[in-house]
């Protein structure tokens, strides 16, 4: 129970004082896993787009698998990323591997799926007269795109907020492919299993704590934007 | 119809999420140091002992600061870390397995092979001392009577230099350890592996510097040290740029030379004194290794 107690003072310490190096683990960590749900939306939107409302052969096939991506272990993303980013990869001429950016492209893996799946169901959620109806009115491509974005908004926030959450708590493939570097792609969760392992775990509780605040903060913006409209 | 707050709301999206965008494209331009090396990225691959001591929390960044060089600090087991400067994904590499180094460096994988540093490994365990091993000389006998009175013991089972010693130990005990109930394994860093023990109230072979660093969370105390197969020996070496021509080969050196600067000997002859009571890691850079613990 002291240990706990130790801990929320350290958290609140990092909090009050604004702790340089947390803060800059913290600020990485919105950065990368940010810029990750940012990528994970413009790919995941458009194909959970097409998934819903296009009829192909073989479209079965690709629902069920972005619907079983949802559960992509971040450990196996991070293995596969790394094989390719490593100077003996594919890509290792990039020269990425250990920086930011391997760490925002296995997340961007990570957070696809949940998008696209999240997308799929809350396009297909919407009733098909609505469709019918927006034709009817003379509507063109992008209005209805738009139309169609508009009514099916809390769907959309929730795949974000699902990729987001997905991306900013796993510590898997941010391990493999970023190394935990001080400085360079030390994020909170890695930053978390570091203290553990140093045996500092109060700091550990401290930043399990900001990792918990952050992640609160964003899906808070998020949903005060989902629930905008309720509120007029 | 156009709504307001719709507008609103659509704008704070995108102005957040480019700000988002914004920020890493600055964090890509960053790493620029005060001299700038041709290549300043310098791969370290290195043991989880002398990141989860701490060690390297000082010698970094008086690295950095010395050469304008940025080191990733990849912290693992000494076999991973070996197997890392093999495939020529590191550039310089900061170990303790001698056995396995010695093979890398003859296999032309690893050059400006030099001796570093060294502490000592110990069996540490619980304070009652269930086994009875407690003050005994050979640490082989105390492992085989650890296994004789069915005590429990915590293997690292990682491959790294902790865990070869261990299993060198074992084979000079005649025994070829078997996991199951009381030999387990945690496949971890020495650190995780040390919290293990310790809420398992288990025996387990741990080196000095991530004993002290973590003595304040556990009960274990050490049984068995000081005899000479324990010695725990770092060694630094380049990755062969002949071998893999992708290597920061200049990188590498400058890290390689650094860890054996009289003045970086110093730090690493302090470090941990005035936390501890007494230095960690005890530095030998131009000795032979023959002498040490002599």
């Amino acid at each position: 129970m002291e240990l706990i107690w130790d801990g929320l003072v350290q958290a609140l310490h990092v909090l009050i004082t604004l702790d340089p190096t947390v803060m800059e683990v913290t600020w990485l960590t919105l950065r990368v896993s940010g810029t990750a749900t940012l990528i994970s939306v413009l790919i995941g939107v458009p194909l959970g787009w097409l998934l819903a409302l296009k009829q192909f052969p073989g479209r079965n096939f690709l629902v069920s698998l972005a619907n079983f991506g949802m559960g992509l272990p971040p450990v196996v993303v991070g293995l596969w990323v790394s094989i390719f980013l490593w100077r003996s990869g594919p890509f290792g001429a990039l020269n990425i591997i250990y920086t930011p950016y391997a760490i925002v492209i296995a997340q961007s893996v990570i957070a696809s799926p949940i998008v696209i799946s999240f997308t799929l169901a809350a396009i297909q959620q919407i009733h098909p007269r609505i469709r019918m109806q927006l034709k009817a009115l003379g509507a063109n491509q992008m209005q209805m795109l738009f139309s169609l974005v508009r009514e099916a908004r809390l769907g959309l926030l929730a795949a974000v907020m699902a990729g987001f959450g997905g991306v900013v708590s796993e510590v898997g493939a941010s391990m493999m492919v970023g190394g935990n570097i001080p400085g360079q792609t030390r994020v909170l969760t890695t930053a978390t299993v570091l203290e553990v392992n140093k045996g500092n775990f109060d700091v550990a509780i401290a930043l399990s704590i900001i990792l918990l605040l952050l992640a609160y903060g964003v899906t808070a913006v998020l949903t005060t934007m989902q629930q905008w409209r309720r509120e007029s | 119809m156009f709504s307001k707050r719709r507008f609103i709301t659509l704008a704070m999206v995108l102005v957040f999420m480019l700000s988002l965008v914004g920020c890493a494209q600055k964090a890509a331009q960053q790493p620029t140091t005060p001299k700038a090396p041709a290549n300043p990225n310098v791969i370290l691959a290195t043991t989880t002992s002398t990141q989860d001591s701490g060690l390297l929390d000082v010698l970094v960044p008086e690295f950095e600061k010395r050469t304008g060089y940025v080191v990733k600090t990849v912290a693992v087991g000494s076999g991973a870390a070996l197997a890392m400067g093999e495939k020529g994904e590191a550039d310089v590499l900061l170990v303790h397995s001698p056995a396995a180094e010695k093979d890398l460096v003859e296999k032309g994988f690893g050059t400006n092979y030099k001796l570093v540093m060294h502490n000592d490994f110990m069996i540490i365990g619980p304070a009652n001392d269930p086994a009875g091993i407690k003050g005994m000389k050979s640490s082989a006998e105390a492992l085989k009577k650890i296994k004789d009175t069915k005590n429990p013991f915590i293997s690292r089972g990682d491959k790294s230099g902790t865990h070869v010693m261990e299993l060198n130990l074992w084979k000079a005990a005649g025994i070829t350890p078997v996991v199951g109930t009381e030999y387990q394994e945690t496949g971890q860093g020495m650190g995780a592996t040390l919290t293990i023990a310790n809420q398992k109230n288990a025996y387990t072979l741990t080196d000095r510097a991530t004993y002290l660093a973590q003595q304040k969370n556990i009960a274990l105390v050490p049984v068995v040290e000081g005899e000479k197969a324990l010695l725990n020996i770092y060694h630094v070496m380049t990755v062969n740029p002949e071998k893999w021509p992708k290597v920061n080969a200049e990188g590498g050196k400058a890290f390689n030379d650094f860890m054996v600067a009289p003045a970086t000997q110093e730090i690493i002859s302090k470090f941990g004194v005035d936390k501890y009571g007494q230095a960690l890691f005890f530095p030998d850079a131009g000795k032979n290794e023959a002498d040490l613990g002599k």
